[in-house]
């Protein structure tokens, strides 16, 4: 079982989101991502300021077997990376909804939540890649 | 680890596997009309023992004449324990093998190589190596424009010293992909860069110096190393692996030093055979090893505490990154590689050094020798490793020829790449006194006499 926070919203690529307060957007990967992934030795973050489109490249997650993209569940402005990922990039894996965060956006068109996961459509969602 | 060809029976069980009844069946999907069933300029295949004969022939025609020719490929003095070693069963294949980890011996070498070849150009790692001097420009372009994310002109410019070859590759394998290659100003006096009129501004994602130069000068690669990092680009350097031996490695160019070091690698034991096979070596400061293309073979510890050696990194790599791979170059020259290894470990820094020397005083030598015939001056003045370029009081081809007619390979034309009737001369340590000294009556005598 992995861990699902319940104020989280979900995508299909095993991203997570949060809405903050000022209206940005954190995003960062689930557990179920990170533990797939096995242990994370290397990310590869945007620059702060560049537009990404809604399902656009916005980061990559290296680990020992395999790297992947991080796509963008919004369009949106990068307002802020997780600095702290080059140095410590397990903190993906020790704590993906906290230190382990990848990005903060500022969406461009607001967040469409219709297209987006509740923790339990996403716990749904993996039980069925279980099978 | 040995070739082991499919026999008849593992291709029929292969095509039993997958249900095709023959290997033709595997190219179906090619149009009839595209395939073609034989190569008009293509002749009939030959019996061993036809081949030998015709190579033998061949071989023949190209005479064993003296070489003072290097433009970028050099005749160096080859031990016969490097290609006896090279070419024992456990390392002669052009291959790293697929199953990398189960050749512990060949990823030691390669281990061996990189360390060598980190410590001959003064920065952090190096990959298993690339094809040739040529393409690791490209690659090193590539890898620039990567790292270099804030700018996004794709732009890079070469000091006037970059071997015109090197330029026409990497533009033709980087140019589909959005970079530009632009000269920067030469001194015509010392044919190095003109520092009085370098472009500000220009946002280049890197700068390329080669050291020595196309035509032998010394660049002033620490003034233009720290121009290129405030210009906020990268530097790569092009640098002949020899001349490391005893000038300043692309590592301490400058304030911060160079982020990329490229060249041929051909001088390090690996003879001069119509082009090649050579091999390009790269290396790079470790913060930008994740954009580096190619294999890198580091060095572990198994479960049992032994040390070992495993393929690192791979992650960059097209196997498992697809399409956003730093490179499809998966590969290296490996054959090239552990002959390049072998050699370096023979010769070590003295024989090096020594190798660096001598081919230096030869061509002093034979560049005042030269320059005391009526009509030959030195092209450009200042300081040269070992080529050097003379002008000509006259056209270079005739010469060249009449020299070639009595043996002489007496260098190489430069008219066509710097537009003046110079040539480009160069005498590594395999030339004795003797030679140098029948080589300039030679000249002598072609300028007097015409023949």
């Amino acid at each position: 079982m992995s861990d699902l926070p319940g104020d989280l919203l979900y995508t299909k690529d095993h991203e997570w989101l949060r809405r903050e307060e000022d209206g940005s957007v954190t995003i960062g990967i689930t557990d179920h991502a990170q533990s797939s992934l096995g242990d994370l030795v290397y990310v590869e973050l945007p620059e702060v300021g560049q537009d990404v489109d809604d399902g656009g490249e916005m980061a990559v997650v290296e680990s020992v077997k395999a790297a992947s993209d991080v796509y963008a569940p919004i369009a949106g402005n990068i307002a802020a990376i997780n600095e702290d990922l080059a140095d410590n990039p397990e903190a993906i894996n020790s704590d993906p909804y906290g230190d382990g965060w990848i990005v903060r956006l500022t969406p461009s068109d607001g967040v469409d939540e219709s297209a987006l996961m509740t923790p339990d459509d996403y716990q749904q969602f993996i039980d069925e890649l279980d099978d | 680890m040995p070739f082991i060809p499919h026999t008849e029976k593992d291709t029929r069980e292969m095509l039993q596997t997958i249900g095709a009844d023959s290997i033709a069946d595997l190219f179906d999907e090619i149009p009839a009309e595209l395939m073609i069933e034989h190569l008009p300029h293509v002749p009939e295949a030959l019996s061993e023992m036809e081949v030998s004969r015709l190579m033998r022939q061949r071989a023949k025609m190209d005479g064993s004449p003296m070489c003072f020719i290097g433009a970028g490929a050099y005749e160096h003095h080859i031990p016969t324990a490097v290609w006896d070693i090279a070419t024992r069963g456990e390392f002669y294949s052009a291959y790293t093998p697929y199953q990398a980890e189960a050749s512990q011996g060949t990823l030691q070498t390669i281990y061996e190589y990189q360390t060598m070849i980190t410590e001959l150009t003064g920065l952090d790692v190096s990959n298993a190596s690339l094809y040739d001097g040529a393409s690791a420009l490209a690659e090193a372009s590539l890898m620039t424009v990567r790292i270099n994310r804030r700018v996004k002109t794709g732009r890079i410019l070469l000091a006037p010293g970059v071997n015109p070859v090197y330029e026409q590759v990497a533009a033709a394998i980087a140019g589909a992909q959005g970079l530009t290659f632009e000269r920067l100003p030469q001194d015509a006096a010392s044919g190095n860069i003109d520092f009085e009129s370098l472009p500000d501004g220009r946002e280049p994602a890197a700068v390329v110096v080669q050291l020595p130069s196309f035509v032998g000068t010394l660049d002033d690669v620490d003034r233009l190393t720290d121009w290129a990092h405030a210009q906020g680009a990268l530097v790569i350097g092009v640098v002949n692996p020899t001349s490391l031996a005893i000038l300043r490695p692309p590592g301490q160019w400058g304030e911060e030093g160079a982020d990329i070091a490229i060249g041929e690698g051909q001088p390090l034991g690996v003879p001069m055979s119509s082009g090649g096979p050579y091999f390009g070596f790269m290396t790079c400061k470790q913060k930008h090893v994740r954009q580096m293309p190619g294999r890198i073979v580091g060095r572990t510890t198994d479960l049992d505490g032994n040390p070992g050696f495993a393929l690192t990194l791979q992650a960059r790599e097209q196997h498992i990154r697809r399409s956003k791979a730093t490179s499809n170059i998966c590969t290296n020259q490996g054959l090239m590689v552990t002959a390049a290894t072998i050699y370096m470990s023979l010769l070590g820094h003295e024989g090096l050094v020594s190798v660096a020397n001598t081919s230096h005083a030869n061509t002093a030598r034979l560049a005042d020798g030269l320059t005391a015939i009526d009509g030959v001056e030195r092209m450009y003045g200042g300081p040269f490793f070992h080529e050097v370029a003379l002008k000509l009081d006259r056209p270079v081809a005739p010469i060249l020829k009449a020299l070639a007619d009595r043996d002489i390979l007496g260098g190489f034309d430069l008219t066509p790449i710097i537009a003046a009737d110079a040539l480009l001369v160069c005498a590594t340590e395999t030339k004795t006194a003797a030679d140098i000294e029948s080589y300039v009556d030679a000249f002598a005598d072609v300028m007097a006499n015409g023949t």
